[in-house]
């Protein structure tokens, strides 16, 4: 089947035998002489090399028929660990939680037909919240393409319109170029997915492997230095306005610029909103943060935002959940907007200050912008109030005084809200916390503080049900030192559990809080508010007994199972937890099932109709 | 809606057709042509859409489209400052008695005949869109039998070229 023979030299020979060498250190284009000695090896040796070369240490994944050549150097490479997934979905979102945790590419692996269709699902998701992700799928024999092959599936085509780019290999000497090349792709500008699908007669036909190839991208050429006139302008109207506030989003996390971000709040001191996407960029902690705008968002963040009269919008994209009903958000408000990616900015709201570039390099370019009119205001007359916000910073105070989150207890029952904050306080900001979709997602964005970047990784954008054990596995790999909690739903851990067992076998004892109210809580919720209280296929638990038993399941994987129904139970369960690092912990937190999730704007209203608590809509201050 | 031609250079790799004419569909774009051909240099292609947008939406086309990593440019040509041209085969009914008035006709467009049988004759014409659409209006009560006509192709007038600057990567 393979041509590997035992003269070829091992993976892991042939990578020590150089110091390998980014490709993006070479300008695209540039022919570089090899660093490597060129050797003769076949396609799946060259694919192997050429993840080492390019630094993957970690490859999710699960063999089978058309990406069999690849798995045989696998096996003997010393650098590349390759963990066993139980479906190729798990291997997907534990590359994104991987790369969310750490902002390095995570990689995963999957045979043709299925194996790649299944992966369709996270490198959808990864491409929604511009994970850095490379999938490396096998494809049948070049020969067999386009015969309905057995396991044959057309997954480049299928994934065009969910991958920032994907490849389809059939000739083995193009392997370290495409590699090379999806991993810059993947990791510069707006980061996302790239997939990269080759036919198994590329991994098994000979060929000569050489690092670094050369990177031939033209069409590809991310703009990450802003315009200094946008830089100036911004300046000048933050300057002019009288109620500013930033709107932070996910691309502030992946561009790694928090502490550029804090420095900015500190100097300016405009108030802060961040993003179901951004939490952690600027502390819980300080005051000038609103929390997080949107259907789930504080009173103050989205309140804050409705009232601005000028939006200063870095690494967010005006997203529906955020906006709301997008003809009356924020009317007064002039818009500054800074992405690295020229298509987001005035896609939904048009933007009076487009900046394109790196937000990290936006950020510093204001902070100098900024430091040096106000050094040249004070030299000359102090004639207006510019940069000066007090009286909305009191304003928005006082709304983040009387609108704080919170929730009301159920007589004789368990709080989700709760356990969610038991968790946070417990663990501290050093945890990392993982979320699934619904409630239990929008909870855990709310009551866990957040006091640094990359600590909440979450789907946002695609909403993937199921995410959260998977990737919460990929984050402990990628920060094993990292407490690293999978905040769940019983819906969504029922999508992914299996993952359980590649955790236990790996040793990545990830803690599995599973917010458990028998239900498909956030649809129930809707369908409490507008549906008439018709509870249309949202019980989980139907029979009112345990199916399945998490404690049960979770001692069935080799996990430790741990339930708690009261709040007197609860904290003694995570403090066990948190005690237990030989083996994955499942707590099964019983909650009531009435639980709602508040404020909440109802879909497709003005941001103004936000209700703090149901039949609680704010009662504002006379307009001024 | 109006009508805006954009010369799109992309990178001559299999499946960029399939990039580009989903990237249209997906995003809700209507392309009302589309036309793909070589260049002067064998690495690149160029592909000449003309969409129905307006102006917020072509902003979205033209950005959407400089996603795409094989595209390598685009660039929209104004009616007035382009040279815009489509070809169009059309197959006429004509016997011994209206064939001469048929050839007569379209002698005004300058087209061409290209076939002729007993009862019909195929013609070739070459033009803007409003010529085309106007032979086809004086040959329409003759009787058409058959009809195909490719998609637009443009070039922006004067001297420059729109490939100069993308001939390789910086």
């Amino acid at each position: 089947m393979s041509d590997t023979t035992k003269q070829a030299p091992s993976p892991a020979d042939l990578a020590s035998m150089a110091r390998p060498r980014a490709p993006h250190e070479t300008p695209a284009g540039a022919t570089v002489a090899p660093v490597t000695p060129v050797v003769e090896v076949t396609g799946a040796q060259s694919l192997v090399l050429s993840l080492e070369a390019i630094g993957a240490d970690t490859v999710f994944g699960i063999p089978g028929g058309a990406i069999l050549p690849a798995y045989d150097p696998m096996l003997d490479s010393e650098k590349v660990r390759h963990i066993l997934v139980r479906h190729e979905q798990g291997a997907g979102h534990a590359a994104e939680g991987y790369a969310a945790a750490t902002g390095k590419v995570g990689v995963c692996m999957a045979t043709s037909g299925p194996g790649a269709t299944n992966l369709v699902t996270p490198i959808a998701d990864a491409h929604m919240d511009s994970v850095p992700i490379v999938a490396i799928t096998g494809q049948v024999s070049s020969a067999a393409i386009g015969t309905d092959a057995f396991q044959e599936a057309d997954i480049r085509g299928i994934t065009m319109p969910i991958t920032k780019h994907n490849y389809l290999v059939t000739d083995p000497d193009k392997i370290p170029q495409a590699i090379a090349e999806a991993f810059h792709i993947a990791s510069t500008g707006r980061p996302g997915p790239v997939l990269v699908d080759i036919s198994k007669d590329a991994l098994q036909g000979k060929t000569t492997f050489s690092w670094p190839p050369r990177i031939d991208l033209p069409g590809y050429r991310p703009v990450t230095r802003p315009h200094g006139k946008q830089i100036r302008e911004a300046a000048r109207l933050m300057a002019a306005a009288r109620r500013p506030i930033l709107y932070v989003g996910g691309g502030v996390v992946r561009a790694k610029a928090s502490d550029r971000l804090r420095e900015l709040v500190e100097l300016t001191q405009i108030p802060v909103v961040t993003t179901l996407m951004a939490r952690g960029t600027v502390p819980d902690s300080n005051p000038l943060n609103l929390g997080m705008p949107g259907m789930h968002g504080t009173v103050a963040a989205v309140t804050g935002l409705q009232k601005s009269d000028l939006i200063i919008a870095l690494g967010a994209r005006f997203d529906d959940r955020v906006t709301g009903q997008l003809s009356s958000f924020a009317p007064d408000a002039k818009v500054i907007h800074a992405d690295i990616d020229p298509a987001e900015i005035s896609k939904n709201r048009t933007a009076d200050v487009p900046i394109v570039g790196d937000v990290g390099e936006v950020i510093a370019e204001l902070i100098e912008q900024i430091k040096a009119n106000r050094a040249h205001a004070e030299e000359g007359d102090a004639r207006t109030r510019s940069w000066d916000y007090a009286a909305w910073r009191e304003r928005v105070a006082g709304w983040k005084e009387t609108f704080p989150l919170g929730w009301t207890d159920q007589e004789g029952s368990l709080s989700p809200q709760y356990v969610i904050e038991r968790i946070g306080a417990l663990t501290g900001p050093e945890g990392t916390y993982v979320a699934g979709v619904g409630q239990h997602q929008m909870w855990a964005a709310q009551f866990v503080q957040y006091e640094r970047p990359n600590a909440w990784i979450n789907s946002g954008g695609l909403g993937t049900m199921g995410f959260s054990v998977p990737a919460a596995m990929g984050a402990k790999v990628a920060e094993p030192e990292r407490t690293v909690w999978a905040i769940d739903g019983d819906g969504c851990f029922q999508m992914t559990n299996q993952e359980l067992a590649t955790c236990v076998i790996n040793n990545i004892p990830i803690k599995v809080a599973i917010i458990n109210n028998s239900s498909l809580g956030m649809v129930r919720q809707w369908q409490t508010l507008f549906y008439n209280e018709r509870y249309s296929n949202t019980d989980l638990q139907p029979m009112q007994q345990r199916v399945p038993d998490f404690v049960k399941l979770a001692d069935a994987y080799g996990c430790l199972g741990l339930r708690a129904e009261t709040p007197e139970e609860v904290d003694a369960v995570i403090k066990q937890a948190l005690e237990t690092n030989d083996r994955p912990v499942v707590i099964d937190f019983i909650v009531h099932r009435d639980a709602m999730v508040w404020p909440m704007v109802p879909a497709g209203v003005s941001n103004d109709m936000i209700q703090a608590a149901r039949h609680e809509a704010p009662v504002w201050e006379r307009e001024e | 809606m109006s009508k805006h031609t954009l010369s799109v250079l992309v990178e001559n790799k299999p499946g960029v057709l399939a990039r580009v004419a989903a990237l249209f569909s997906r995003r809700g774009f209507n392309i009302d042509s589309l036309a793909v051909g070589p260049t002067e240099l064998p690495e690149i292609s160029r592909m000449t859409v003309v969409v129905e947008v307006e102006g917020a939406a072509l902003e979205q086309v033209t950005k959407q489209l400089n996603k795409l990593i094989e595209v390598l440019k685009v660039v929209e040509l104004d009616s007035t400052a382009s040279v815009q041209r489509e070809i169009l085969l059309v197959k006429v009914r004509a016997d011994a008695v209206t064939r001469s008035q048929v050839v007569d006709t379209i002698q005004l467009f300058k087209a061409k005949v290209v076939d002729v049988s007993t009862d019909a004759m195929t013609i070739e014409a070459t033009g803007n869109s409003d010529k085309l659409r106007a032979l086809l209006d004086v040959l329409e009560p003759f009787g058409i039998k058959e009809l195909v006509q490719s998609g637009m192709v443009a070039v922006g007038r004067g001297p420059r070229s729109i490939t100069d600057r993308s001939l390789r990567s910086a």
